[in-house]
């Protein structure tokens, strides 16, 4: 085994399967800065290429660019406030705050070498691992998978802020969401109103750039100026560095719980972020800087999410089934290169698995150190006017959402998303806790589902199960036992509640009663199915239903519209800011555009409107942007061989590509 | 019925060309040479059919006339409907655009599901790529092979699938016509979920497609955890079920009902499982081109095809994409194309009622 192990790094060691690694790190670096574009895009353009290229070097190049994502999506999650990818979220809690206080570098600093602990170790455990792991994956049925979706969903008591209901209520929510589509149970579909679109569910990444993405932007574009103040990334490299050593057993114990989720199949990598944060937090003995700038908020996801690749690779490897939709397509490559997954790659096959481990660790070596000297140029960003940067994150954006189906669809979702998540965050309902519903939303179901049609009502007496049960309990508790007075234990993921208490109080309550008619509405669509399918909905809304109800009577008869009270826009009107909606009206304006002239032609006129009414910027200065922009996203498309979403134009004019 | 009249045309001139077709002549006046064909795939970046276009998509490339640049254009989305859609309400009939639909494609048209769009009957097939598997029990319920699956009666199995209307329709149908008592779990993501679930010991019958099987299943059966109980089997030219040149040794499903049953299965029952188990495997993924097509691309096209697969590097390099299994082109395909893709009204009405009224499925 150790002679396996050695000739796969000697044999990974040459030039030619040096540089594919590199070329697959490189790739890596830039889809992960571009927000929304995770693993999937990037495997994506690289899969033409493998036909007839030699296994290492190829394995070389698909694992280089898989490793480095979860690094360097970290740079738009701290210096913007948007997550870069899916892993990145939760670091945009302590990260972006902390580099609007000007320690934007100590942060970078201290999360690529948390991602650089987190990779190796991921990779660490893979060759650990990878000879016994069939038995411990095999123990993991769906009775223990649903403990887990409960476990991820009790991280919801965490992230709620000053007010548990509004949490429970927005984790609700989320679940609603995630129910549009197939039931589990039956196939039946639910609230889908007949659209083949909705069918599939909305798409992941449209939820969470309209999230997180849509409401950062525009509150940055109503900032004006510039993201940093002074536009520097300030000189805490060293004390990044000197973070991370001093957490270097919490960057360790969230690198263990990254490796362990990612490798079990079927949950799915999305949540380990914010499952490594809620664990920060509820250890933690002060917890009053979580949400406003605590070094430990960012060691803790950027150390879990590095790890999950090496553990996802585990049962991408042994069994064939891929963790999440990176590594789907990654089996993909493998089964193109000729290889098939299965028991042989701990046996026969080692040489193969142990090319992939070293490659693992090599990239994530190579890729921190690249992010951290990229760094200071790419922070530059920041010093950029924003008027400036935000087509360009628009557009992006937008080109991300539409990789989920690739039609006009996904930018109306978009428009959607991003229209609840202004809301959300202008009322403080926690948008992360509504991700963690929508994510675990379909899993939970199914699980519940299968476990009691697998083993019956029973199942909750597996041992496996009991414990998973009793560590959710304990999350819990950890979550809520200091949530007595106005003190520790309240992450604010939505902005500080006392700068947001509003004295008029009916946007909010209007707000309240739009969420508590959609749960009504999740009822009642709920009840048009059959039992088994329609038990989660209607049970979720309920609960969720409930919750509003809580926030609602607490704004109506708690002192001053009580913990509930918040309003983001009391503290903007006061500070004489410009309203959110022309910024929607502009990215509405974005869509419309796309619907009626196309990608290509939509993205051109949103570009030369935005910079020369927004940005103000000459004639010329506003076409060589543009130009930019398009060919930017034209180039791109070449590579993935997309056809743009087409509009009206596009109905009744054949037009040449990528016009088309 | 409705068909145009155009389309009819192709039909019929796509079906002249079965026999004795003269691709030379043919291809003279064809040439793509400096163009580019787009081959849709309705189903996202990284799946089985991806996968199967991807590997096949060079040779095309180098066995069309004036060899064309063949990329692969991804349209995902409601479980392979709306790419469909899509390509037939839009696709020229140039020979620029071909699609890969798979069994999930087919499943759908057969019930009559109402978002689809597309008519098989239209689409003209120039490849035809069959697919495998085999269904396997555990060791533990002492059944030997399919002689013995009456050992079975009066005990529940449990089945993990991917829902009622998935390719695991074939499963399902396959188990009502042996008169198994199967409960199915729906709501698995892909078969190598279910074989989780056998391995787990959550579910008691399961069934793998060939590649995962060798890979996956046969150390189970050398281990002496599972036993191999009968193939799916596959379609000659006349649309016989033939056994799976994979497993030669055992018996594909017909002759499986044999063995328990001691005579031929018919009957509407078995008709509908003829025709999704021959969308499902016998011929799960056709190439096809648009409606109206002209005779001589048609020509090229399957000309073309039947020189990718004849390519040597093409058999060599095959792999686990295409398996054992032979690929239908030329001649072979018409009457495998029409096994997969049409079901009779009895036997659509008959599945139709079995899934609303056991499954709670809606039409």
């Amino acid at each position: 085994m150790l002679t396996t192990l050695f000739d796969a790094l000697a044999n990974l060691l040459t030039l030619t399967h040096l540089s594919f690694l590199m070329v697959g790190v490189l790739l890596g670096l830039v889809v992960g800065v571009l927000p929304g574009l995770g693993g999937i895009a990037g495997l994506s353009l690289l899969l033409p290429f493998l036909y007839g290229m030699d296994t290492v070097s190829a394995l070389a190049m698909l694992i280089g660019l898989v490793a480095v994502i979860p690094t360097s999506d970290t740079f738009t999650s701290v210096l913007m406030g948007i997550p870069g990818s899916s892993a990145s979220q939760a670091t945009v809690l302590d990260g972006f705050p902390l580099a609007k206080q000007g320690e934007a570098a100590r942060a970078l600093a201290a999360a690529f070498s948390a991602s650089l602990i987190g990779g190796v170790f991921g990779a660490l455990v893979l060759s650990g691992f990878v000879v016994i792991a069939r038995p411990l994956i095999l123990s993991f049925g769906s009775a223990e998978l649903f403990m887990l979706t409960l476990f991820g969903l009790s991280m919801v008591g965490v992230l709620s802020g000053s007010s548990l209901a509004k949490g429970v209520a927005a984790a609700a929510l989320g679940l609603c969401f995630g129910m549009i589509g197939a039931a589990p149970a039956t196939g039946e579909y639910r609230m889908e109103f007949g659209s083949l679109y909705l069918m599939d569910g909305v798409p992941l990444v449209v939820v969470a750039l309209g999230l997180f993405a849509v409401p950062e932007i525009i509150d940055l574009l109503r900032g004006g100026a510039t993201i940093a103040g002074d536009g520097r990334l300030g000189r805490g490299w060293w004390d990044g560095l000197r973070d991370t050593w001093r957490h270097r057993w919490l960057s360790l114990r969230c690198a263990g719980l990254g490796a362990i989720i990612g490798a079990i199949p079927g949950l799915g990598g999305s949540v380990v972020d914010w499952i490594a944060y809620g664990h920060v937090v509820q250890t933690s003995k002060d917890r009053s800087r979580f949400g406003k700038g605590d070094i430990r908020g960012v060691i803790a996801p950027e150390s879990a999410n590095n790890a999950k690749e090496g553990g996802g690779l585990l049962p991408t490897l042994l069994f064939g089934i891929p963790g999440s939709g990176s590594m789907a397509i990654f089996l993909a490559g493998m089964i193109l290169l000729g290889l098939q997954p299965g028991p042989a790659m701990a046996e026969r096959s080692l040489d193969v698995t142990y090319t992939i481990i070293w490659s693992l660790a090599l990239a994530n070596v190579l890729g921190a150190g690249l992010c951290i000297a990229l760094a200071p140029g790419i922070a530059r960003l920041t010093t950029v006017r924003y008027a400036l940067v935000a087509p360009f994150m628009l557009m992006v954006i937008a080109f991300a959402a539409f990789q989920a189906s690739r039609s006009l669809n996904d930018l109306l979702a978009l428009l959607a998303m991003g229209l609840l998540g202004v809301l959300l965050k202008r009322f403080g309902w926690p948008r992360p806790a509504f991700l963690i519903g929508f994510v675990l939303s379909v899993l939970a179901e199914t699980y519940l589902y299968q476990a009691v049609q697998f083993a019956g009502w029973g199942f909750i007496t597996r041992p496996l199960v009991l414990a998973i049960l009793a560590i959710t309990l304990v999350s819990l508790w950890l979550g809520l036992r200091s949530r007595g007075g106005d003190g520790a234990g309240k992450v604010e993921t939505e902005g500080q509640a006392g700068a947001a208490r509003a004295a008029v109080l009916w946007p909010q309550v209007a707000f309240a009663l739009l969420v508590l008619a959609l749960f009504g509405f999740a009822i009642q669509q709920g009840l048009q199915n059959s039992f088994l399918a329609a038990i989660f909905p209607v049970g979720a809304a309920a609960v969720g239903g409930a919750a509003t109800l809580a926030v609602l009577a607490t704004l109506a008869w708690g002192p001053g519209g009580g913990a509930a009270n918040f309003d983001a826009e009391a503290e903007a009107a006061r500070s004489g800011q410009a309203s959110p909606w022309r910024f929607m009206a502009w990215l509405a304006g974005f869509v419309g555009g796309v619907a009626l002239a196309g990608f290509v032609l939509g993205l051109a006129a949103f570009f030369l409107a935005f910079l020369r009414v927004e940005a103000r910027t000459s004639w010329p200065h506003a076409a060589v942007l543009t130009l930019a922009a398009v060919g930017f996203v034209v180039a791109l498309a070449h590579f993935l061989n997309l056809v743009f979403p087409g509009g009206l134009l596009q109905h009744l004019a054949d037009l040449p590509w990528p016009l088309r | 019925m409705k068909l145009s009249r155009r389309g009819l045309l192709a039909a019929t001139a796509a079906a002249g060309l079965g026999g004795r077709a003269t691709p030379a002549a043919a291809q003279s006046n064809v040439s793509f040479a400096g163009r580019t064909v787009e081959w849709v795939i309705p189903f996202a970046v990284g799946g089985g059919s991806d996968v199967w276009a991807r590997f096949l998509a060079p040779y095309l490339s180098r066995h069309l006339p004036g060899r064309p640049t063949v990329v692969i254009r991804n349209v995902p989305g409601g479980g392979s409907i709306t790419g469909t859609n899509e390509f037939v309400a839009r696709a020229r009939p140039d020979g620029l655009s071909i699609i890969g639909t798979s069994g999930s494609t087919q499943v759908p048209y057969l019930l009559g599901d109402p978002r689809v769009r597309y008519d098989y009957r239209k689409l003209i097939p120039v490849l035809v790529s069959p697919t495998g598997g085999v269904v396997y029990l555990p060791a533990r319920l002492g059944v030997a092979n399919a002689s013995e699956l009456g050992k079975l009666r009066g005990q529940q199995l449990v089945y993990a699938s991917q829902g009622p209307t998935s390719l695991d329709i074939v499963p399902m149908l396959a188990f009502l016509v042996l008169g198994l008592d199967v409960r199915h779990v729906f709501g698995l993501r892909g078969r190598g979920e279910g074989r989780l679930a056998f391995e787990r010991g959550e579910a008691t019958i399961d069934y793998q497609t060939t590649s995962a099987y060798l890979t996956n299943v046969v150390p189970l059966v050398r281990a002496g955890n599972a036993v191999p109980i009968f193939s799916w089997g596959v379609l000659d030219r006349d649309g016989n079920v033939q056994r799976d040149p994979t497993f030669p040794d055992l018996p594909h499903f017909v002759e499986a009902y044999e063995m328990m049953h001691g005579r031929q299965p018919s009957g509407t029952e078995f008709n509908a499982y003829l025709a999704f188990f021959g969308s499902g495997f016998a011929a799960q993924k056709p190439v096809l081109l648009p409606e109206g097509t002209p005779r001589p691309i048609v020509a090229a096209y399957r000309k073309a095809f039947e020189d990718a697969v004849a390519d040597p590097e093409l058999q060599a390099g095959k792999g686990e994409v295409l398996g054992e299994y032979e690929q239908a082109v030329g001649d072979g395909i018409e009457r495998l194309y029409e096994v997969a893709t049409t079901i009779d009204l009895e036997a659509r009405n008959w599945v139709r009622n079995h899934l609303a009224t056991n499954h709670n499925v809606r039409f």
